[in-house]
């Protein structure tokens, strides 16, 4: 089977992992598994480039970039708006998700250990400075009131995933929030949000990592790729039994958790008790 | 302590005094009233008397500190063997594995009377226990991430271990410190430079991910596969070796002096292990009387250790074999595949168990750091509080899988598993298990078949391993 909408016959979906060196000290490396394994899981060809530091950025289908350190996220931006093929590839509509770290620095500016801004790709319209308080570490659920939707029109299920910032981010009027929170922090600017997207680029704190704990929201971007290059969109459906019983755990853990600290973030509760953070450290983003 | 403080001490002594009496007697009382060994609690009341208490207990006696991400709990346990020949006889230590103050006080309580301490450290407190100890050995295993939630990223607690060893300058007591740090970690390196003396152990690490930028200047490390490195913008480097690791695991010193390295505890990171704590015990001096512990004698020492705090231990049950394996991290579980693999062995099951505790980390996103992948072909159980994101991750890897919750349980379906491919194979003599090995490198788990008689290994972070441990 030749046809058009034979996904095998199709040139081979490139996900690129970007600077895995610097932006993977978080396990956010993952959301390249997940996207490449629900694509080949469908039949279509994919290789996932982990996209070194110190080398040309790859051209390809969707890219992710996940949390890091300091010192390395402040390379890593400085490195990708020179080489220019990221903000070059998202100017043709292929999309990317950034998480922590990897959002922060897709906006226009973020700061370093000692809170000098630097300057991000500029393709979310966010600023992130550092917080003030505690960072911010837990468990956090989103609902998806103007984030973006499927073709069908509906609300993704609720986003899950755990956060782990000192950075505090505002969202411009050049784009979206992504989630508005539920339990847990987010964004942390006071107006209660997670996240942002404008177009097809997508940013979180989210952990889990992000699109193993939300993978409709995967589908979604895998969508959105296919799209970007001309191809059917479409994607089969997938027996999601185990993403789903994970979801649920993680949805009835967070929920009970949230009943029992109110509003406050969890970690807050936490340092208080003294077993947090057993070292002091200014507030870092990433 | 400068001299001639004498009458400002008065007010000091006592309070350390009431201090210990009183560590000791919430010690008893918790061991009494069984609510645990009592060792952390009775160490937190008497640091709430006297938070200077660690300095004041430590002084006079030869302190040695291990710290690191992975090995900490075994290599303590082995530099207690290789001073006192596994009676840990005169030296005190934390065997508990309480490695944060409140179990360095209760150690330093319950060892009132020997004259040398080894104490294991969390990562986040080297630094301070440097400066109240004034430890004669410092051994730095590895940095690697782990427990970001709670601990720190990897570059921050490498500054933090620098200072500390760098700020240890001038000591009250004026007892030289010797540090035994890994030279193959770049991070431990950049921490351990600062200090005045290092003896650097070339023990041939293989996670590198946590230390690709360079931490002196940003550049980039680039790694050698003979097992050097250099960072390709500044002159950071490996630094020159005391001693180390060769491929015939064979522990070779700068001098020619070549030592094997035979140990009953399984894979590389204790040998890797074993090497540190053949360097790190004849600097303690004279421990315990008035023996130096050669290198060659804690070595010999560390021969016929099996098991440190229930690591690697092998429990019965059910008439089969179970090995209890802890790893916390993408480095250790790694670690541990690759003690799987140069076994060669065919385990009769294979069952993984992962928590999110606070020991353990709250976030479990560094499951997708583990290679899981290595394990496609055979078939696993997934099990503990967070079986669900190991079973997402191993569905992701194309693991087979199953899912127990319960540890117990699936420590026994793996046991009944194993018999039930024991009673289809037949009455599997070794030699019919050989040839089917030879017919069928197979992909699809026949490989494990013949090792039917192999151990079912239970493979756990922190909780679940503690928790299984005293379950069985």
């Amino acid at each position: 089977m030749t046809g058009a909408t034979d996904p095998s016959a199709q040139p081979e979906l490139v996900v690129v992992v970007v600077y895995p060196d610097l932006l993977g000290t978080y396990g956010d490396g993952g959301n390249g598994i997940v996207l490449a394994q629900r694509a080949r899981w469908r039949g279509y060809r994919v290789s996932v480039r982990e996209a070194r530091s110190g080398s040309p950025l790859p051209e390809g289908d969707l890219y992710c970039l996940g949390g890091g350190e300091d010192g390395p996220q402040v390379r890593a931006a400085s490195l990708l708006i020179e080489d220019g093929t990221l903000a070059r590839q998202a100017g043709r509509g292929v999309p990317v998700l950034g998480v922590c770290a990897g959002f922060q620095i897709l906006g226009h500016r973020f700061p370093d250990a000692d809170d000098r801004p630097h300057r991000g790709l500029g393709l979310l319209d966010i600023t992130t400075r550092k917080g003030r308080g505690a960072r911010a570490v837990g468990e956090v659920l989103a609902r998806f009131d103007r984030g973006p939707r499927p073709a069908d029109g509906r609300r993704l299920p609720d986003l899950t995933g755990f956060e782990n910032h000192g950075g505090v981010t505002t969202v411009g009027p050049g784009a979206a929030p992504l989630a508005r929170v539920l339990t847990g922090v987010g964004n942390g600017g006071g107006d209660r949000v997670e996240g942002a997207w404008h177009g097809r680029v997508v940013g979180t704190y989210l952990h889990g990592p992000v699109l193993a704990r939300n993978v409709q929201l995967a589908d979604l971007l895998l969508g959105w790729a296919l799209e970007a290059r001309g191809s059917a969109s479409r994607l089969a459906p997938l027996d999601d039994t185990e993403e789903e019983a994970l979801r649920a755990e993680r949805l009835a853990a967070t929920e009970v958790r949230g009943l029992r600290g109110a509003a406050r973030p969890f970690s807050r509760g936490f340092q208080r008790r003294g077993i947090g953070n057993p070292i002091s450290r200014p507030a870092q983003p990433g | 302590m400068s001299s001639g403080g004498g009458g400002a001490l008065r007010i000091p002594a006592a309070r350390a005094a009431l201090a210990v009496r009183t560590g000791s007697a919430v010690n008893r009382l918790s061991r009494l009233l069984d609510l645990g060994s009592g060792t952390v609690i009775g160490g937190r009341a008497a640091l709430a008397i006297d938070p200077r208490l660690i300095g004041r207990l430590a002084r006079g006696r030869r302190v040695a500190l291990v710290s690191g991400t992975n090995g900490k709990t075994t290599t303590t346990g082995m530099l207690v063997a290789a001073l006192t020949g596994g009676t840990g006889t005169g030296v005190g230590t934390n065997r508990t594995g309480a490695n944060m103050p409140a179990g360095h006080a209760a150690a330093l309580v319950d060892h009132r009377l020997a004259a040398t301490i080894v104490l294991e450290v969390d990562e986040g407190y080297l630094a301070e226990l440097i400066a109240e100890t004034e430890p004669r050995v410092v051994v730095l295993l590895n940095l690697s991430r782990d427990q970001l939630d709670r601990i720190s990223e990897v570059r921050m607690l490498a500054d933090l271990w620098r200072q500390g060893l760098a700020g240890n300058g001038e000591r009250a007591t004026g007892s030289p410190m010797t540090v035994v740090a890994n030279a193959d970690d770049p991070m431990v390196v950049w921490a351990a430079m600062a200090a005045p003396t290092v003896r650097w152990v070339g023990v041939g690490q293989v996670w590198h991910d946590d230390a690709v930028g360079c931490p002196a200047c940003g550049g980039r490390i680039e790694f050698d596969p003979l097992g050097g490195w250099q960072c390709d913008s500044c002159a950071f480097g490996r630094p020159e070796l005391f001693a180390s690791i060769d491929r015939s695991r064979t522990l070779v010193f700068a001098d020619g002096t070549r030592l094997p390295l035979e140990i009953e505890l399984p894979g590389t990171f204790n040998r890797a292990n074993a090497a540190m704590v053949a360097v790190a015990a004849p600097e303690m001096g004279a421990a315990t009387g008035a023996e130096v512990v050669t290198p060659g004698t804690a070595l010999e020492r560390l021969r016929m250790l099996v098991d440190v705090a229930g690591r690697f231990s092998t429990v019965e049950r059910l008439g089969r074999t179970v090995r209890l394996l802890l790893a916390k991290n993408p480095a250790g579980w790694t670690a541990i595949f690759d003690l799987l693999d140069e076994e060669g062995g065919h385990p009769a099951g294979i069952v993984l168990a992962v928590n999110a505790r606070v020991a353990d980390g709250l976030d479990t996103s560094w499951l997708w750091d583990v290679p899981f992948e290595r394990l496609a072909g055979r078939s696993v159980i997934a099990t503990g509080e967070r079986c669900r994101d190991l079973a997402v991750r191993l569905r992701y890897a194309d693991v087979d899988h199953t899912v127990v919750p319960d540890p117990l349980a699936a420590v026994d379906a793996a046991i009944a598993a194993a018999a039930d491919v024991a009673a289809d194979v037949g009455v599997a003599s070794d030699s019919a298990s050989d040839s089917a090995v030879a017919r069928s490198p197979a992909p699809d788990g026949a490989a494990d078949r013949p090792g039917t008689a192999g151990p079912v290994e239970f493979l756990g972070n922190y909780t679940a391993f503690s928790r299984l441990r005293d379950r069985l």
